[in-house]
C-alpha cells in the first residue's frame, strides 16, 4: 500500500514534465503570437502601435526566441514558483489565477460533497425498493440528467429565476462580499450562493452515482454473506447498511478518480455561463487573446487538479478495501 | 400439460438453433424504450441525410425586421375543413422600450401546404430539388415554426441544419475512437510486451488530461482560417483523441482474458489458423459488448460538441449546429424575450437520451448470461 | 423415538412466482427433528432441500414465499412457534435467528463479508444476542465477545485464534475458512443448526475433518442438527434419521440403518445403487438413473418420480400422487408399490 502510493507520487513529476510539454505545445500552436493578437485588437478599436515598439515589446516577452528556449525559461520560472506575468494583465498570473483557483476547488469539493449525499441514499433506495415507484422515478431523472449538458441545465435555471421570478442566480457572492476580506459572513453567502451551480456541475455526475450504487447494490444484494448477516438475526436495514452497502461503497469511491478531475473540468462550463469567479472563465479569456503563459499555466493546473483527484481515488479505495490494502 | 410441456420444448428448440445475433435482438426487442429511441433516431438520421427537405427555408436567410418572432404553430383546420396554415406574426414597437412586441392576427392567414415546393436545393450536395416536408404555399412568405432569433432567422430550418452537424460529428468522432480503440487495444493485447507497455502508457496519460480545458485549448489553436469543413473535421478528431482510450482498455482486457480461454485452446488444438482463431472466435465474443459501448459514447460526443461550440471554441458559424444555436440563447435577457431559443437544447436532450437507452438496451442484450 | 420433537415441518409448501409461471420449489414437506438429533436431507441439485432450509429461517427470497404448512419450533422457553407465521423482518424470527437456529452455509468463501474481519462478524453475532451469554441480562462487551470467539475457535481446532480473528476470510484456508463459519453458526449457543451442504466447497480431506468436528461438536453441545447434503455417504456418516427429497417432495424418510439396508422406494434405491461401494467390484460402470431431472416448468403429473422410475405402475403413478405413509420398520415412503393413498386431487 505505501509502496503503491511512493510509486504514484514518484510518477508524479515525470507526468507533470509530460504535460508541461504538451501544454506548451498546445498553447504556442496558434499562428502567431500575442501581440499579433494584440494588434488585431488595437486595429479593430483604430489606434495603431510602431513597429519599433512592438519588435521591443517582443523582445521583452522573449517572443523571438527559439520555442524550446521559450519553454526551457517558463519552465524554470514554474520550478522556482513563478508562473509568469500575463501579457493581457499586466499582473503576474499567480496573482490572476490566486482565489479564482481558491474558489474553483471549492465549488468542484462542494459539488462532490452534494453529488454524494444526493446520490448514495438514492441508490441505495432504489436497490432496496427495485421496482417500486420511487424507483422509476428517480431512474427517468437519471436519464433525463445524465442526458441534460451543464450549461442546458444552467441556462435553464437562469432564466426560470430571471424570467418568473426576477431574480439573477449568476455569481458566488452578494454584491457587498465581492471584494471583502473573508470573514464568516462571507463564508455563509458563498454557501447560500454556491448551491446552485454545484448541483448544476453535479447533476450528471449525480445521475451516473446513483445509476453505478444502485447496480452494486443489486449485485452485492445476492451475494451469500447477505444471507449470513441475515441468518445471524441482523435487522434488515443494520443489515443492509453494514455489509452490502459497505461492499457496494468501494466500486463507488473507485469512481472518484474519474469524477474528481471530471468536476473540475466541468466547472469551466459552468462558471462560464453562471459568471462565477473561476479559473475556467480566466482560461476561456485567456486562450481567445493568445495570452500563452497564463492559459499554461492554467492547463497545468488543470492537469494538476486531475493527477491529484486520481491518486486520492486510488489512496482511498486501498484505505477501504483490505484485499487491495495488503497486497504489495 | 403435455401440450405445454411440447410448445416449452419447441420454444427450448428454436432458441438452442438460434444464431447470437438473432438472440440479441429478441433480447432487445424486449426493450420497448430502446426500440422507441431507434424511430426517434431513425428520424433524426434522415433530417442529417437531408436537412432542406425538412427545412421551411434557407437557414441563414436574415430580416432584422423580422427579429425575434415567437412560435407559430399550426392550425390544421379551417372552418372544419382540412386546410392547414399559420397566424400572421404582427409586430407593434413598444413606445416606451422601443422593442418590438409581437402578436398575432387571426384575421390573417399563412397558408401552408405538405410536400409543397419552396426555394431550390441540392439533395445530398449533387441533386436539384424544390420539395420540402412543409412550407408556405406562397414562396415569398416566411413561417417560423420555431420561431425566428435576433438575426430573423428561421429557428425550425436552422434546427434542421444543427441537427445534421451535430449528429453526424457524434458519428463520425466515435468511428474514429473506436477505429483507434480497436486497432491499438487489439495490438496491445495480442502482442503484449514492449508494445503492450507503450500504449498502456499512452493510455494512462491521456487518460489523466483534463479533458474539457485540453479541448478548448486544442480547438483555440486551429487556425481562424480554416473553412467550416476543415474546423468539422478538427473538432472530430479532438474529440476522438481521448474518446478511444476506454475502448481500447476493453479490447486489450477482452484479448488477454480470451487468450486464456478454454474454447480458443480447443480451436487452436483444432488446428485453426490464427487469423481465423481472431476473426471467428474471438471477436464475435465482444463485438456486441463494442457496438454497445460505442452507442453510449456517441451521446457523450454529441454533449462535448455541444458545450464546446457553446463556450465558442467549437463549430464556428456560418456552419451551424446545435450548439452554435445555443450560443444566441447565452444571454439572459434575450432568453427571457424569445425563450425558443432554448428549444435546440430540447433535441439534444433527446437525442442523447435515445442513444443512452438504445445503448442500455443493446448492453443487456448482448450479454448471453443476462435473462 | 420419544418426546416432543424440536421441529415439526409439516406439508411445507414454497412457490417461486416467476414471469414464465410458478414454481412449486417445496410441495408438501414434512418431517420432525428431535432434540440433539442429526436428520439428514438428501437429493439430488434442484429438490427442493436448501430451499427447505431457508424456508425455515424465513430467508426465501422473492420472488418465492411459502405458500401454506407448518413449521413448529419449540423455543427455548418451551412455547411452540409457528416458523411459516412470522413475518420474515419481524422481531420474533430475528431472536431465533442466529440464537436458536443457526446457519452454516454452503461457500464459506463468499459466505463471510470480504471487507470485515472474521472476528468482527463473530463478535457482532454475540453481542446482537447477548442474551445467549447473559441470561441475567445486560450487554457483552467487544472486549468479553472477543475472549467468547477465541474459545470458539479453539473448541473447532482453529491454531493460533487470537491471530486468525483479525484475519480477514480470504485470508484463511478453505477447511480453515469452515470452521470459522461453524464457529460463528455455534458463537450464541443453538439448539439448532441448519448445515447446507457444508463439505461441497472444500477438498476431501478437509471435508472429512469438517465432518468429524461437526460429529464431534454435536456429541459434546447436544445441538441438533439438519444436515443437507446430495451424498449419501456423508449422510452415513452423520445422520441418524434421513429425509429422500425428490422435485420438492418427500420420496422416503426413516431412520438411517433402514433406509441404507432395506429402502422401500425406488427412488432411494435408484440412488443408493448409483454410490460406489467400497467393497464392490472395481471397473465396472455405476449404475445411474434412467432419464433426466425434468424442467421445474414441466413438472410430471402424479408421481413425480415416475418417468425415470423402472418399477412404475402402468395407469396409476402418472395420474394420482402418492402421499407419504409409514410402511413398517420405522419408515415412511410415498409409493404405490407399498400403500394405495393418493393425494387429493
Amino acid at each position: 500500500m505505501i509502496r503503491f502510493v511512493l510509486q504514484r507520487l514518484l510518477l508524479l513529476p515525470l507526468l507533470m514534465a509530460i504535460f508541461s510539454i504538451l501544454v506548451f505545445v498546445i498553447v504556442e500552436a496558434p499562428p502567431g503570437d500575442f501581440l499579433t493578437s494584440y494588434i488585431a485588437t488595437l486595429a479593430s478599436s483604430g489606434s495603431s502601435i510602431g513597429a519599433e515598439h512592438v519588435e521591443a515589446l517582443r523582445r521583452q516577452y522573449g517572443l523571438d526566441q527559439p520555442i524550446w528556449v521559450q519553454y526551457l525559461k517558463w519552465m524554470g520560472n514554474l520550478l522556482q514558483g513563478d508562473l509568469g506575468l500575463s501579457l493581457e494583465y499586466q499582473r503576474p498570473n499567480a496573482e490572476l489565477i490566486g482565489e479564482q483557483l481558491f474558489l474553483t476547488v471549492v465549488l468542484a469539493l462542494f459539488s462532490f460533497v452534494l453529488t454524494w449525499i444526493i446520490a448514495v441514499p438514492a441508490g441505495i433506495y432504489s436497490a432496496i425498493r427495485q421496482r417500486s415507484v420511487i424507483d422509476y422515478i428517480l431512474t427517468v431523472v437519471n436519464y433525463i440528467g445524465v442526458a441534460t449538458p451543464n450549461f442546458m441545465l444552467a441556462l435553464v435555471l437562469m432564466w426560470v429565476a430571471f424570467a418568473y421570478f426576477g431574480i439573477s442566480v449568476t455569481g458566488l457572492f452578494s454584491p457587498e462580499y465581492q471584494g471583502a476580506e473573508w470573514s464568516l459572513a462571507k463564508l455563509l453567502d458563498l454557501l447560500a450562493h454556491a448551491w446552485l451551480p454545484s448541483l448544476v456541475l453535479g447533476i450528471a455526475g449525480t445521475a451516473r452515482l446513483t445509476r453505478v450504487m444502485r447496480a452494486n447494490l443489486l449485485d452485492e444484494l445476492n451475494k451469500p454473506y447477505v444471507v449470513t448477516a441475515r441468518a445471524k438475526g441482523l435487522p434488515e436495514w443494520t443489515l443492509v447498511l453494514r455489509y452490502p452497502v459497505r461492499l457496494a461503497f468501494n466500486p463507488l469511491v473507485s469512481t472518484i478518480g474519474w469524477y474528481l478531475p471530471q468536476l473540475f473540468s466541468g466547472s469551466l462550463i459552468v462558471a462560464t455561463v453562471m459568471n462565477l469567479p473561476n479559473i475556467g472563465p480566466l482560461l476561456l479569456r485567456a486562450l481567445v487573446n493568445q495570452d500563452m503563459y497564463l492559459a499554461g499555466s492554467i492547463l497545468l493546473i488543470y492537469c494538476m487538479l486531475t493527477i491529484v483527484g486520481t491518486l486520492l481515488s486510488d489512496i482511498l479505495l486501498a484505505w477501504l478495501d483490505p484485499r487491495i490494502r495488503m497486497e504489495g | 400439460m403435455a401440450g405445454a410441456a411440447a410448445d416449452m420444448s419447441a420454444a427450448e428448440e428454436r432458441i438452442s438453433v438460434a444464431s447470437n445475433w438473432t438472440l440479441v435482438w429478441w433480447r432487445f426487442r424486449k426493450h420497448k424504450l430502446a426500440l422507441a429511441s431507434a424511430a426517434i433516431l431513425a428520424v433524426l438520421y434522415a433530417i442529417v441525410l437531408c436537412p432542406d427537405f425538412f427545412s421551411t427555408q434557407h437557414p441563414e436567410r436574415t430580416d432584422a425586421r423580422q427579429a425575434f418572432i415567437p412560435i407559430q404553430s399550426i392550425h390544421f383546420l379551417d372552418d372544419g375543413k382540412w386546410s392547414p396554415w399559420v397566424p400572421v406574426a404582427v409586430g407593434k414597437r413598444d413606445p416606451v422600450t422601443l422593442r418590438m412586441e409581437w402578436g398575432t392576427d387571426p384575421s390573417r392567414k399563412i397558408r401552408i401546404g405538405f410536400f409543397v415546393d419552396g426555394p431550390e436545393y441540392r439533395f445530398l450536395g449533387l441533386v436539384r430539388a424544390k420539395v420540402r416536408l412543409v412550407g408556405p404555399l406562397d414562396p415569398e412568405q416566411r413561417i417560423f415554426l420555431l420561431g425566428s432569433d435576433r438575426m430573423g432567422r428561421d429557428q425550425w430550418s436552422r434546427i434542421m441544419h444543427g441537427t445534421q452537424t451535430s449528429m453526424t460529428i457524434g458519428l463520425v468522432a466515435v468511428t474514429l475512437s473506436v477505429v483507434l480503440g480497436i486497432v491499438l487495444g487489439g495490438i496491445s493485447g495480442y502482442f503484449g510486451g514492449w508494445i503492450d507497455q507503450v500504449i498502456q502508457r499512452l493510455i494512462e496519460i491521456l487518460q489523466s488530461v483534463p479533458t474539457i480545458p485540453i479541448w478548448l485549448a486544442l480547438s483555440a489553436a486551429l487556425p481562424r482560417d480554416w473553412t467550416p469543413t476543415q474546423v468539422f473535421f478538427a473538432i472530430t478528431v479532438i474529440l476522438s483523441l481521448i474518446g478511444w482510450t476506454t475502448l481500447g482498455r476493453e479490447v486489450r482486457g477482452r484479448f488477454l482474458a480470451l487468450r486464456e480461454e478454454d474454447f480458443v485452446l480447443a480451436a487452436e488444438l483444432a488446428g485453426c489458423s490464427r487469423w481465423r482463431i481472431i476473426v471467428r472466435h474471438m471477436v464475435p465474443t465482444f463485438l456486441s459488448h463494442i457496438i454497445a459501448t460505442s452507442s453510449l459514447a456517441i451521446p457523450v460526443m454529441i454533449i462535448n460538441e455541444t458545450s464546446l461550440s457553446f463556450l465558442g471554441l467549437g463549430i464556428r458559424p456560418p456552419a451551424i449546429s446545435w450548439g452554435v444555436l445555443l450560443q444566441e440563447a447565452q444571454n439572459i435577457q434575450t432568453l427571457a424575450l424569445a425563450p425558443w431559443l432554448l428549444l435546440p437544447g430540447l433535441l439534444v436532450i433527446v437525442s442523447v437520451l435515445a442513444f443512452n437507452l438504445i445503448g442500455d438496451g443493446l448492453r443487456d442484450a448482448s450479454d448471453p448470461y443476462s435473462k | 423415538m420419544t418426546g416432543e420433537p424440536l421441529l415439526s415441518v409439516r406439508d411445507l409448501k414454497v412457490v417461486f412466482g416467476l414471469d414464465e409461471g410458478s414454481v412449486r420449489a417445496v410441495d408438501g414437506v414434512s418431517f420432525d427433528v428431535m432434540p440433539g438429533k442429526v436428520v439428514g436431507i438428501v437429493g439430488e441439485s434442484g429438490c427442493g432441500k436448501s430451499v427447505t432450509t431457508k424456508a425455515m429461517l424465513q430467508l426465501v427470497d422473492p420472488p418465492g414465499r411459502i405458500a401454506a404448512g407448518e413449521m413448529f419450533f419449540r423455543r427455548a422457553g418451551g412455547e411452540a412457534v409457528d416458523l411459516a407465521r412470522l413475518d420474515p423482518r419481524g422481531r420474533e424470527i430475528r431472536e431465533i435467528r442466529g440464537a436458536e437456529i443457526a446457519l452454516i452455509p454452503q461457500e464459506p468463501m463468499a459466505s463471510f463479508s470480504p471487507v470485515h474481519t472474521v472476528g468482527e462478524q463473530i463478535v457482532e453475532a454475540i453481542r446482537l444476542h447477548a442474551r445467549q451469554w447473559r441470561p441475567e441480562g445486560g450487554a457483552v462487551s467487544r472486549s468479553d465477545a472477543r475472549a467468547i470467539v477465541v474459545e470458539l475457535f479453539r473448541d473447532v481446532g482453529i491454531s493460533m485464534p487470537e491471530q486468525r480473528l483479525d484475519s480477514y476470510s480470504w485470508q484463511l484456508s478453505g477447511g480453515l475458512r469452515q470452521r470459522a463459519m461453524i464457529a460463528m453458526a455455534l458463537s450464541c449457543k443453538p439448539r439448532l443448526l441448519i448445515a447446507d451442504e457444508p463439505t461441497t466447497a472444500i477438498d476431501v480431506t478437509t471435508q472429512a475433518q469438517v465432518l468429524a468436528l461437526l460429529r464431534d461438536l454435536q456429541k459434546r453441545h447436544g445441538t441438533a442438527i439438519v444436515f443437507i447434503t446430495h451424498d449419501l455417504g456423508v449422510i452415513a456418516q452423520m445422520a441418524s434419521h434421513v429425509v429422500v427429497m425428490y422435485l420438492g417432495r418427500v420420496m422416503e424418510e426413516g431412520a438411517v440403518d433402514a433406509i441404507f439396508h432395506s429402502p422401500r422406494h425406488p427412488y432411494t434405491r435408484a440412488l443408493l445403487r448409483s454410490m460406489p461401494g467400497m467393497h464392490g467390484e472395481t471397473r465396472v460402470a455405476l449404475p445411474t438413473i434412467s432419464g433426466t431431472l425434468p424442467h421445474p416448468f414441466n413438472r410430471p403429473t402424479g408421481c413425480p418420480f415416475h418417468p425415470r422410475c423402472e418399477e412404475a405402475i402402468a395407469g396409476r403413478c402418472h395420474a394420482r400422487v402418492p402421499v407419504l405413509r409409514p410402511v413398517g420398520g420405522g419408515q415412511s415412503a410415498s409409493c404405490f408399490l407399498h400403500h394405495d393413498e393418493a393425494e387429493a386431487t
